[in-house]
């Protein structure tokens, strides 16, 4: 599950989408320029330095050389072409990078502070992003209230995702694995905790796999044990905390089944089953004293049996 | 006055004369209200220096949070506070200032022969906006402090909770300190050049703080009104660029670039003029292809106006955007490799000494080389696409700024600091500083190169144990500590310079332009009489010698 940055090139993480071969490709074209080019002006600078040394014998120069028009225009000429070369290259890497093929399939992600949410043509969503092999998938991106940014290095893909306009991106991975997805905008506190997975999986695990709910509850698995890692899945523990009295963005978790207290507006309310859920569908409902009211919804994200499992696992935090 | 300016390196240009411009007249009013461009000079020359250093102590306390993975010494709030204002020390309160303001400030009007700068209290004042700006962003800092990067991306800038309008008005204000030096260097430039100082005379320097004055001029205002935007969005509730009110988040994006990809060249232009200078005068030997120089700062100038998008190519921008985009940064990219080669090839038949300021100049040539190349990377939109927001980038803008800028700014701090003060440091501790640095700076950003290849975000305050990334950040951070040892050692030698330092002669260096004629440290009015030039400032001798700087003919002592 982890990423796998180690097994790489030196310079390049895997390359585990269609797309990453070309990429490398310019990379390391780029790399030959940047190595002749530095060992040129790092040789030619040593040498003179060396060489022309001032010394009782060479007080004062040996040349009053003022400019050479054929040199300049030769080393104006050849970087100029060199540059143009790499531009119409990576030009043609960007547009096989961002224009998707015409047969893949869509995913639609929503980014907030601080959870990705994947959300697939039957309808379920996930934290995760799980995508088969061997097909085009294009992601089409958008936030729910700062900038963030998609970003899978093994794929050598990247958008941003912008608040009030769709973005897309796509990627078709060569093979089952598992992948790291960063968000690489600056969003705030928990920006460099935005990270998921992409699962790649085979054509067939897929199909299973999706209609069986990707992140349905584990068979036999003890709901507050699943509510715990939804805790974490989503992101929750950003701002929550499971230690008594612990104060993060928003009260602990610590003894919340059952707690009795006061909204910013002075109600007073109870922390039962339906108190729990609605603070997580609609945050804004009920703030409680002392704290911002800085919650997202999770409307689209949390499902029946997640929400189930959520309250069970806060029920063991006594 | 000496014949052979070779043959006796330590030779007077007569007797020197114990009133200058630093015992003229004393107090701390005499300071603060000075209309004197070396007073002036000088000033900015030790408030940057306090500034640069509050801006490295918050990049050691960066690299050290990022020493192991998790919490080491700070929480994710203070550490996108340290960052956040780690990036704006740097950028707007060190490196745009530092170079025209503080060297170029007092350096310039003597390389043209000038008595001062054409509006001497505009350049007062210019200090004094910069002055109240630093104190604003400070106390913006005890209050809070912005955690939004120093970019002030919307709409996170305009929605979170932190002092951001405080801090966006000590930019605006900051903004006005630069409008005001480059407006008066474009008319000092113009108006003040002594007799004989024709375009083709003028030092590279100079023709480098003009170009950048134009930038200043043209392109600060626009940051102005951004802010501005932001500021009234906050306050008023405008939608300009929030969504939520109706705004667009990608405009401000092209609004802020508009600003701040010109300001990487006021950025740097300044550092190669220095470049030009101290090759020229350590290797004793005439610059190759002035002319291509010269054109081509006022080239970056032009073109700079134009590439903004490149910082945006995953931004949403259209693809057919990102191509013209592309496609200018790559003719950007083309006169600053004219100018490294050229620096090169003055090396060549030259009689080269390794004093510190060519030290420091050497690093600028090995680095700036290595921070302008890896842009090929970010300019090509294939690959971009990669390493956009990685700490490739990171890396990559340290090696141009700070392996550019930085080094140009102490090899011309040390170039010319036996003309500020009168006093020369030990050489050998200034060499040494400049060495330590070279390395420490390599270990320091070298391997984030590498870590940001294999997709390092950059602005994280945590990376996983397992993500192969720590050997890096470690290597980095031991870095970091190399650099400080560098700079104390800087730090150190150059204040004690000024009580224990040997006497420096009018031009130590044996260089050739104008400001060399004048004694050390110069006299209130620069000159007793306006010089007269009778040919280029880098007229070094092969076989014959003339004896004064640019030929100019004068009765100064």
């Amino acid at each position: 599950m982890e990423s796998t940055t180690q097994t790489g090139s030196f310079w390049m993480p895997p390359q585990a989408s269609t797309t990453a071969a070309e990429v490398d490709s310019l990379f390391d074209f780029i790399m030959d320029l940047n190595y002749i080019f530095f060992a040129i002006i790092f040789a030619m600078t040593v040498y003179f330095v060396v060489k022309y040394q001032k010394t009782d014998e060479n007080p004062i120069a040996t040349s009053d050389l003022s400019h050479n028009t054929v040199w300049e225009g030769l080393w104006t000429f050849i970087p100029l072409v060199l540059c143009l070369i790499v531009f119409v290259w990576g030009f043609r890497v960007f547009l096989n990078n961002t224009v998707a093929p015409d047969n893949a399939m869509e995913i639609n992600v929503t980014a907030q502070k601080w959870s990705w949410s994947f959300k697939y043509d039957d309808g379920q969503t996930t934290s995760d992003l799980y995508a088969p092999a061997g097909q085009p998938v294009k992601l089409i991106l958008k936030s729910k209230d700062v900038l963030h940014s998609f970003y899978v290095p093994d794929f050598r893909i990247k958008s941003d995702v912008v608040p009030g306009r769709y973005t897309t991106v796509w990627f078709e991975a060569m093979k089952p694995g598992d992948h790291r997805i960063f968000c690489t905008e600056y969003c705030g506190r928990q920006h460099s905790g935005m990270y998921r997975t992409v699962h790649v999986l085979s054509a067939e695990d897929f199909a299973k796999k999706k209609s069986d709910g990707f992140e349905g509850r584990p068979e036999g698995q003890d709901p507050a044990v699943w509510g715990k890692q939804l805790y974490s899945k989503y992101g929750c523990n950003a701002c929550h905390g499971l230690e008594e009295g612990e104060v993060k963005v928003g009260p602990s978790f610590y003894g919340i089944y059952g707690r009795k207290g006061e909204t910013a507006d002075g109600q007073s309310y109870v922390a039962n089953e339906e108190y729990i859920r609605e603070s997580i569908m609609e945050p804004m409902a009920k703030i409680v004293k002392g704290y911002a009211p800085a919650m997202p919804s999770f409307k689209d994200q949390i499902g029946g049996d997640q929400m189930d499992a959520i309250i069970a696992f806060m029920k063991t935090l006594k | 006055m000496s014949s052979n300016t070779q043959a006796n390196p330590e030779y007077q240009l007569g007797e020197k004369e114990s009133t200058n411009y630093i015992n003229a007249s004393k107090g701390l009013m005499s300071w603060l209200f000075t209309i004197d461009h070396k007073r002036i000079g000088l000033m900015y020359l030790f408030t940057i220096m306090g500034t640069f250093a509050l801006g490295g102590f918050l990049a050691l306390a960066v690299r050290l949070e990022l020493f192991t993975p998790g919490q080491t010494i700070m929480g994710p709030d203070a550490y996108n506070r340290v960052f956040t204002l780690h990036g704006l020390v740097m950028v707007f309160l060190f490196i745009i200032p530092g170079i025209p303001a503080a060297l170029g400030n007092f350096v310039m009007p003597l390389m043209l022969g000038a008595k001062d700068v054409a509006f001497p209290k505009l350049n007062l004042a210019s200090f004094h906006i910069y002055v109240i700006g630093t104190v604003m962003a400070l106390y913006t800092t005890l209050d809070g402090g912005v955690d939004t990067g120093w970019t002030f991306y919307t709409p996170y800038s305009s929605t979170i909770d932190s002092q951001v309008v405080m801090m966006t008005m000590s930019a605006f204000v900051l903004g006005f300190s630069s409008i005001f030096t480059g407006l008066n260097f474009v008319v000092t430039i113009h108006k003040m050049r002594a007799p004989g100082m024709t375009w083709d005379r003028l030092p590279l320097f100079v023709w480098a703080l003009y170009a950048t004055a134009i930038i200043q001029v043209m392109a600060t205002p626009v940051l102005g009104i951004t802010l501005l935007l932001l500021a009234m969005e906050r306050v008023m509730g405008i939608g300009i660029f929030d969504p939520a009110l109706g705004g667009d988040p990608v405009l401000f994006q092209h609004f802020f670039w508009f600003y701040s990809h010109p300001a990487v060249y006021i950025m740097i232009l300044p550092g190669m003029g220095v470049m030009s200078e101290l090759i020229t005068t350590f290797s004793r030997k005439r610059i190759f292809g002035y002319r291509a120089i010269a054109l081509s700062s006022i080239a970056i100038a032009v073109i700079s106006f134009l590439v903004w998008g490149h910082h945006m190519f995953v931004s949403g921008q259209s693809a057919y955007a990102g191509m013209v985009f592309s496609f200018l940064t790559f003719l950007v990219a083309i006169p600053s490799g004219i100018k490294i080669i050229n620096w090169s090839t003055t090396l060549y038949k030259g009689a080269i000494s390794l004093d510190a300021p060519m030290v420091w100049a050497l690093s600028f040539l090995i680095l700036f080389t290595i921070g302008g190349l890896t842009g090929i990377f970010l300019g090509a939109l294939g690959t971009d696409i990669h390493l956009h927001d990685t700490y490739f980038v990171v890396a990559h803008f340290h090696y141009v700024m700070m392996g550019g800028t930085a080094m140009a700014f102490f090899g011309g701090m040390h170039y010319w600091w036996p003309k500020m003060f009168g006093k020369m440091y030990n050489e050998f501790a200034a060499r040494l500083a400049a060495w330590t640095v070279f390395v420490g700076f390599n270990v320091t950003f070298f391997p984030q190169f590498i870590m940001g290849s294999r997709g390092m975000p950059r602005r994280y305050y945590d990376y996983l144990p397992e993500s192969g990334y720590q050997i890096f950040h470690q290597i980095s951070t031991v870095g970091s500590w190399i650099l400080l040892l560098g700079m104390l050692i800087m730090a150190v030698n150059l204040f004690s310079s000024l009580k224990n330092g040997k006497e420096a002669s009018s031009n130590p260096w044996e260089a050739r332009s104008l400001e060399w004629l004048t004694q050390s440290p110069p006299i209130e009015h620069n000159f007793h009489e306006i010089p007269t030039v009778v040919e280029g400032p880098y007229e070094f001798p092969i076989a014959t010698a003339t004896a004064t700087p640019q030929g100019a003919e004068s009765s100064d002592p």
